[in-house]
């Protein structure tokens, strides 16, 4: 049977901009949220959010590769850089080798505002530049990091909300498992500008606690008031592990299982019943009992209600073995369309070097949350199997398990 | 505009917006061949030489020209004198 494993990751988060910064911030409880004046006079309910550094790629990549990069794709193009080098891929090897990329991403609301933009003002498409559509699609991360990296495999953008780069992750272990591909670079990308969270703030689903910022973000906490967006990107190299094994490439974690479903009820209500079936698949895809599990990287974004139905779905399914559960999006924020994949980094990380990061801010429980297992601080933990959760709108759904390569 | 300003400003933009290398620049220097400029670029240059020069470069007077010699002289029977 095929395995799948994970040999190079690569992270650019409001926590830290390479795998290294963002240890030290998650083993710190360091959180890297902020606030955007800007969006305030724009007119956001709420001008909290990741604060992300723009990256600078001028000099570091070719021009005629730069400018189809929307922002999404300038985080992810970093993001890659550093996965490939950690799995001791170059572009030589990439040219030789077939390898596939599956990316979640979507939207891509900058290139699109910008170039509506020019054209209230100019009248005229040829004055959109050549960059604008490469810039505007989708599949605008999917389409440059193929091409930038002269990726020859299965190459397809998946969009499924904040659910995304879990999924993406979910497709890559499929098609290598499947014998269709050997590696598969995975991930997700998140924008974070002005234009990229509008008409989400517009649902009143953000936190407005601005007198705080670092503690705005607080899962399972009693006193919640909302998620905070954020982005980013992050980038993990899939591999079978034998190929791995015979490139000698670090063996740094295996993809055990992998479970989705979709609730099938109002588009912005989240389901326990719909967590746990996608759980549920994803360990019995895996192999492994509930009991099996030392650790759960939770979706829970801050919410009311999401935070709640993911209690009620953790309870159901580990309410014997109560494993330790932490949400760092109490740090980073909600990356979204990014959050699957960089939250599987996270959680890669702390198995390599056992410890459990804080869903900080968890001060006090609500009747659902004081049933888990919560770390409110840092726990020093070997990690041998760990699940990760991502839920997104449309009733999304993914669950992904990893497992500790002895 | 007269011609120094128009090539200083041409020199400007290859070299800072198209990222040509400056040893290439050379009044004969093919645009294709020598600077390197490919099919996408010349609809960038198209947003470029409006912001520039204030004109919109039409795809047909562009046919028979070649070098950035003759670039720099359409843009002159566009602007010179103005």
């Amino acid at each position: 049977m095929r395995r799948v494993v994970i040999t190079g990751m690569g992270i650019y988060s409001c926590i830290g901009k390479n795998v290294e910064e963002v240890k030290t911030s998650l083993y710190e409880g360091k959180p890297g949220i902020g606030i955007d004046p800007a969006r305030k006079k724009y007119g956001y309910r709420s001008p909290l959010t990741g604060i992300v550094e723009p990256p600078v790629l001028k000099g570091l990549l070719d021009r005629r590769l730069r400018v189809g990069l929307a922002e999404e794709g300038e985080y992810a193009y970093l993001a890659t850089l550093e996965a490939f080098r950690m799995a001791g891929i170059d572009l030589d090897y990439l040219e030789k080798n077939e390898t596939g990329i599956f990316y979640g991403n979507d939207s891509s609301a900058k290139a699109v505002i910008e170039a509506h933009h020019i054209m209230e003002e100019k009248n005229d498409t040829a004055l959109l530049g050549s960059g604008a559509v490469f810039q505007s699609m989708n599949s605008t991360v999917t389409m440059n990091l193929s091409t930038i990296f002269k990726l020859q495999g299965v190459n397809m953008t998946i969009s499924a909300a904040c659910a995304s780069g879990s999924h993406s992750i979910g497709m890559g272990y499929m098609f290598i498992k499947q014998g269709l591909q050997n590696i598969v670079l995975c991930g997700g990308a998140q924008e974070t500008n002005l234009y990229s969270m509008a008409s989400f703030d517009a649902l009143s689903a953000f936190s407005t606690r601005v007198d705080n910022p670092a503690k705005a973000s607080r899962p399972f906490d009693r006193e919640r008031d909302g998620l905070i967006p954020s982005g980013g990107a992050a980038s993990l190299v899939l591999e079978e592990y034998e190929h791995a094994r015979k490139r000698g490439a670090p063996v740094l974690a295996e993809v055990a299982g992998y479970g989705f479903s979709s609730n099938g009820k109002q588009i912005s209500q989240p389901s326990d019943e719909g967590c746990i079936i996608a759980m549920e698949r994803a360990l019995n895809n895996a192999g492994v009992s509930a009991s099996g599990i030392d650790y759960i990287n939770a979706h829970a974004t801050s919410t009311p209600q999401g935070d709640m139905c993911e209690a009620i779905a953790l309870d159901a399914l580990f309410g014997q073995s109560r494993p330790l559960i932490s949400s760092t999006k109490s740090m980073t924020g909600h990356e979204c369309w990014m959050a699957g994949a960089s939250e599987i980094i996270y959680s890669v990380v702390m198995m390599q070097n056992s410890f459990v990061a804080p869903n900080i801010n968890f001060e006090n429980p609500d009747e659902y949350s004081a049933k888990l297992n919560i770390a409110a601080q840092t726990k020093e933990k070997e990690i041998n199997l760990l699940l990760s959760n991502s839920f997104g709108f449309g009733g999304t759904n993914s669950a992904l398990v990893i497992k500790k390569v002895k | 505009m007269n011609r120094e300003k128009i090539e200083e400003i041409v020199r400007n933009f290859l070299i800072e917006e198209l990222e040509v290398e400056e040893n290439v620049i050379a009044p004969d220097a093919l645009l294709k061949e020598t600077l390197g400029v490919d099919s996408l670029d010349f609809v960038d240059i198209v947003v470029i030489v409006e912001r520039n020069f204030g004109f919109k470069i039409k795809a047909e007077e562009m046919v028979d020209i070649q070098t950035l010699s003759q670039f720099c002289d359409y843009i002159e029977s566009k602007v010179g004198g103005k």
